[in-house]
């Protein structure tokens, strides 16, 4: 049976508010800018990139970390301002909000997708415990599907990921975790 | 600058100077975990306090507006001028010791942040939202911790006693207040800490008995951090923490 996919909320918002700008153009710009840790996700999948305005001359681009110390934000900025150099917008600021807080849930289907084929199970792969955190086993494994697996470490390689292993095909792998 | 401006700058002062020093101390693990998962953790919670130090540097800066930024508060700064309380500044003892003290510390923001949340405030009050989803993970884990080593061995559990009744004595600065915090309390911006200490109490004697650890009578406390009076050991961190920044004034990279 066919899954139908719901679009949470905060993701409709997010995809209204992109299609409503008319600074649309800088919007696909920016899509070149990915994540330095997750390569395979743009900061607009990752739910990073906030707003973009245009004031006269200058590009005022709206950026929040995922977790308070995520060492990747200062190479974001740099990332943004270099892109939007490079096509012609001489005057670019990056501004980092902390409001609202970074959800997991602002992370685009795409991108979920993409960090699946990447060997990184995004957050909806596992049920969550009782106290809404990582369980402790039963995300699903980016390689062969199973749910059959285990996890690890609350923490993996980067603050917003925790670490699991596959029972069934051994491998281990990476769990975005959903904050 | 008015009152409550200044206050609330004093105010987001030692909230980052609690975060920065509890960072760092943790970083201090970082190739000496028991193993690599472990010392991964580690790495990673030391991130979220010393970004959370960030973000209340970067405000009182902001609030400050005398040219000053983070980077002066963290590192230009000696230990009397430093306000955070003194038992983020222990040393990283053992293993028992840090996760002991890291349980006291995140079921302080366990019970602190969401008041903090409803500071009028709005950049405290971001601060929060951010620092509370993160404080759940880091609850789970040094209470975990603290179950095992406790309800462990015969040598894991001494440790762990020891720990607990080594570091008590610093837990009740942690509820104190003072003009500058009644005043913001007052005015709906800080936090009244004298208030928390019951339902911190109540977590952590639940979870040391879960350990079969006596939680210690309140028989002495050492207070002074957030009037500057420290122990020997931040001057001897903060040599450690600034040494490079203070080598290369203005450095940027």
């Amino acid at each position: 049976m066919n899954e139908i996919s719901l679009m949470p909320e905060e993701q409709y918002q997010r995809l209204q508010q992109r299609n409503a700008e008319d600074v649309k153009e800088l919007w696909d710009l920016l899509d070149e800018v990915k994540d330095p840790e997750v390569p395979v996700l743009t900061i607009w999948d990752l739910g990073i990139l906030r707003d973009i305005e245009r004031e006269g001359d200058s590009v005022i681009v709206t950026i929040t970390p995922t977790y308070s110390g995520c060492p990747a934000m200062d190479n974001i900025s740099t990332d943004v301002t270099q892109v939007l150099n490079d096509a012609g917008y001489a005057d670019v600021k990056v501004k980092t909000s902390l409001s609202p807080a970074w959800s997991s849930e602002w992370m685009s289907p795409e991108g979920r997708r993409k960090l699946r084929n990447y060997g990184i199970a995004p957050p909806e792969d596992a049920d969550l415990d009782e106290d809404g955190l990582t369980p402790d086993a039963h995300a699903q494994c980016p390689h062969c599907s199973s749910r059959n697996t285990r996890r690890v470490s609350e923490f993996g390689s980067t603050a917003c990921k925790a670490l699991f292993q596959c029972n069934d095909c051994n491998e281990p792998f990476d769990y975005f975790k959903k904050i | 600058m008015s009152d409550i401006k200044a206050a609330t700058l004093e105010y987001a002062t030692r909230l980052g100077d609690d975060s920065v020093v509890l960072g760092h101390r943790i970083s201090e693990w970082v190739s000496y975990g028991p193993f690599l998962e472990e010392d991964i953790a580690y790495g990673n919670v030391s991130l979220d306090y010393i970004g959370r130090a960030r973000m209340f540097y970067t405000y009182a800066a902001e609030l400050a507006a005398d040219g000053r930024d983070e980077d002066d508060f963290a590192f230009m700064r000696n230990d009397r001028e430093y306000r955070n309380l003194l038992l983020m500044e222990m040393p990283k003892g053992d293993f028992a010791y840090s996760q002991v003290r890291q349980l006291f510390a995140d079921v302080y923001y366990t019970v602190l942040l969401p008041e903090l949340l409803q500071s009028k405030d709005e950049t405290l009050s971001a601060i929060a939202a951010k620092a509370i989803k993160e404080t759940k993970y880091h609850l789970r884990r040094s209470r975990d911790w603290v179950l095992r080593l406790g309800d462990g061995t015969e040598e894991s559990h001494k440790r762990t006693q020891k720990a607990v009744d080594q570091l008590w004595g610093y837990t009740h600065e942690m509820f104190d207040m003072d003009e500058t915090e009644q005043l913001l309390a007052d005015e709906g911006i800080g936090v009244d800490v004298s208030k928390l200490r019951d339902a911190w109490l109540k977590m952590v004697t639940d979870i040391l008995t879960e350990a079969t650890i006596t939680v210690p009578e309140d028989s002495w406390a050492v207070r002074g951090g957030r009037t500057g009076y420290h122990t020997e050991n931040l001057g001897h961190m903060l040599t450690e923490m600034q040494i490079v920044h203070r080598s290369n004034p203005g450095c940027k990279w």
